[in-house]
């Protein structure tokens, strides 16, 4: 037991720590594509993936051997460095990303105090990889494209920043394990619902608030409706035109992942993450693994849940023309989380003394 | 050397060797992405001396908004490197004496305040067992709140004198305006027209 406590063992914990969380995502995120890519079908009325292995379960390991084989290909005016440099920054955040996220309580990688901050920290750098791609790919396509994605990604984080101090104040705390604990007890002490019954009527504010979380999740991560940095329509593939094998793949699964770290800060944030939705004294006398995989189980329904309304808004709702996303972001969204922002501070304040 | 020492010598390194390619570098864009690189390994060392929370203030505002604005006007502009390089021998001798001033007075500031020994003034006012961003609070929202609030009016007088600069109300311009869109029924967005054959809609 000594040896996980000297500098070596704590290195070798720890590695294994992020190794496991890695390969999990990994895996989750071959299955969200494959989800995603059904729900699509299901809604169009087609079949989806349905060919390699049971049921098509396999369409993204294939796919993924398709892009190793491929060939890699630069285009003639590239700019090599930062073509090869942008994906790799892309995946690099977009993993980095979920070493502060509690999946059960105790089982997150780095429980720093300004856990929240750390995200907002790397979605807000996660622009670099979309637009040192399309820059360096000296193409007009890709360059317009990245230069959209990073307006709107820049537009939305404001929004998002104001959304999520509302339910830190809530809360009490950045650090996202705090306030995964702060909500627990019952579906009714979750952020959505104004966490905690003497907060309850915050309730007409907060489920606003998770409603455009929902919404700024989605600009943020340039999921449609609001994928206007690759719309097809007119810039071909917007910033990841030039991009082939590998380096696509990349840009894929760092999107991808993307969209399950934010489904699931979602759940964090508002929906009590690991927390049962009533409830759990019978759990007291369960060995800790099993309340462990337990509360994962409930942060597991609950993530899956808000990625399936996800990929619903996703083959449902047209896409957005690009100043009706701005006037969204600016004028509608900004001012409203901004009054939420004063409306849930001044009910702590003066509810709490 | 425990691990804090290495990592300390190893940001170091890349912030100075990031902070000289952002001079020496030929292409533009590349010399914003070693600024960039230069504010991060900066967030990093702001962990090491364990201000977390300025760290990752740091990489929001700096990396994640500025920076972004600032590699957005370089990428636009048609920057002619010939001409840039052409006043380089000119302007040297006037650059190493303004950075030579500014080596000057940040030494003697910095001998000023550790000779008075700040940071140990800085470290007995801190509350033990709060996180450093309560104590940033407690600190920005008690002592200095007159000073904390005049910097966001000074903000916002900046930001409005940025719009009104650049605000023009062009007659002419169709502007899509939603609550119209919204409130039109079938009553006025309809017309029902009789063609005469062969005459076409006149209008």
């Amino acid at each position: 037991m000594d040896f996980w406590t000297t500098p070596v063992g704590w290195t070798l914990l720890t590695l294994g720590q992020i190794l496991l969380v890695t390969v999990v995502l990994l895996l989750s995120v071959a299955f969200q594509i494959y989800g995603d890519r059904k729900i699509f079908a299901g809604v169009q009325m087609r079949k989806g993936p349905n060919v390699v292995g049971p049921f098509g379960l396999l369409q993204s390991f294939a796919d993924l051997g398709k892009f190793l084989v491929k060939e890699l290909i630069i285009p003639a005016g590239a700019d090599r460095a930062v073509f090869l440099l942008a994906p790799l920054i892309s995946v690099v955040l977009a993993l980095g990303s979920w070493a502060v996220m509690p999946f059960a309580p105790g089982w997150v990688v780095a429980n720093i105090n300004v856990g929240v901050l750390y995200l907002f920290a790397f979605s807000s750098m996660g622009v670099y990889g979309i637009i040192m791609g399309g820059w360096a790919s000296n193409s007009k396509y890709a360059f317009l494209g990245s230069l959209r994605s990073a307006a709107q990604m820049v537009s939305y984080e404001v929004s998002i920043g104001l959304i999520v101090i509302t339910a830190i104040l809530l809360s009490g705390s950045m650090s996202l394990q705090q306030i995964v604990v702060s909500q627990g007890g019952g579906f009714w002490n979750w952020n959505m619902f104004g966490g905690g019954l003497k907060n309850l009527p915050l309730m007409v504010v907060m489920i606003p608030m998770t409603v455009i979380f929902f919404i700024s999740g989605l600009a943020e991560t340039n999921r449609p409706p609001f994928d206007l940095p690759e719309a097809e329509s007119e810039l071909v593939a917007g910033y990841a035109v030039e991009y082939g094998s590998t380096p696509y793949l990349l840009f894929y699964l760092s999107e991808m992942s993307n969209i399950l770290l934010m489904s699931m800060l979602l759940a964090v944030l508002f929906l009590g993450g690991w927390q049962a939705p009533f409830p759990t004294p019978f759990t007291a006398s369960w060995p800790p693994t099993l309340v462990s995989l337990f509360a994962f189980f409930w942060l597991f329904i609950k993530t899956v849940a808000v990625f399936f309304a996800n990929a619903m808004v996703r083959s449902v709702v047209p896409r957005y023309r690009y100043d009706q996303l701005m006037r969204l972001g600016w004028k509608i969204f900004l001012p409203t989380s901004l009054v939420a922002v004063a409306a849930v501070a001044g009910w702590r304040v003066f509810t709490s003394v | 050397m425990d691990l804090t020492a290495i990592a300390f010598h190893l940001l170091a390194a890349i912030l100075l060797g990031a902070a000289l390619l952002v001079v020496t570098v030929r292409n533009p864009v590349h010399s914003v992405l070693f600024l960039i690189l230069s504010f991060f390994t900066g967030a990093g060392l702001f962990v090491l001396l364990g201000a977390e929370f300025l760290a990752m203030l740091l990489v929001v505002v700096y990396v994640g908004a500025v920076a972004v604005l600032f590699l957005f006007v370089v990428m636009m502009l048609d920057v002619d490197f010939v001409s840039l390089r052409f006043g380089f021998a000119r302007y040297l001798p006037i650059g190493l004496v303004v950075s030579g001033l500014l080596l000057i007075e940040m030494i003697l500031i910095s001998g000023a305040v550790a000779a008075r020994g700040a940071v140990s003034v800085v470290k007995n006012s801190l509350v033990s067992g709060v996180s450093n961003t309560e104590q940033i609070g407690r600190v920005l929202y008690t002592d200095y709140i007159y000073f904390f609030q005049s910097a966001g009016l000074v903000l916002l007088v900046a930001m409005i004198g940025a719009i009104v600069l650049t605000l023009r109300h062009k007659p002419g311009v169709k502007r899509q305006n939603i609550a119209d869109q919204t409130a039109r029924d079938r009553k006025s967005g309809l017309r029902v027209v009789k063609v005469n054959i062969g005459e076409g809609v006149s209008e």
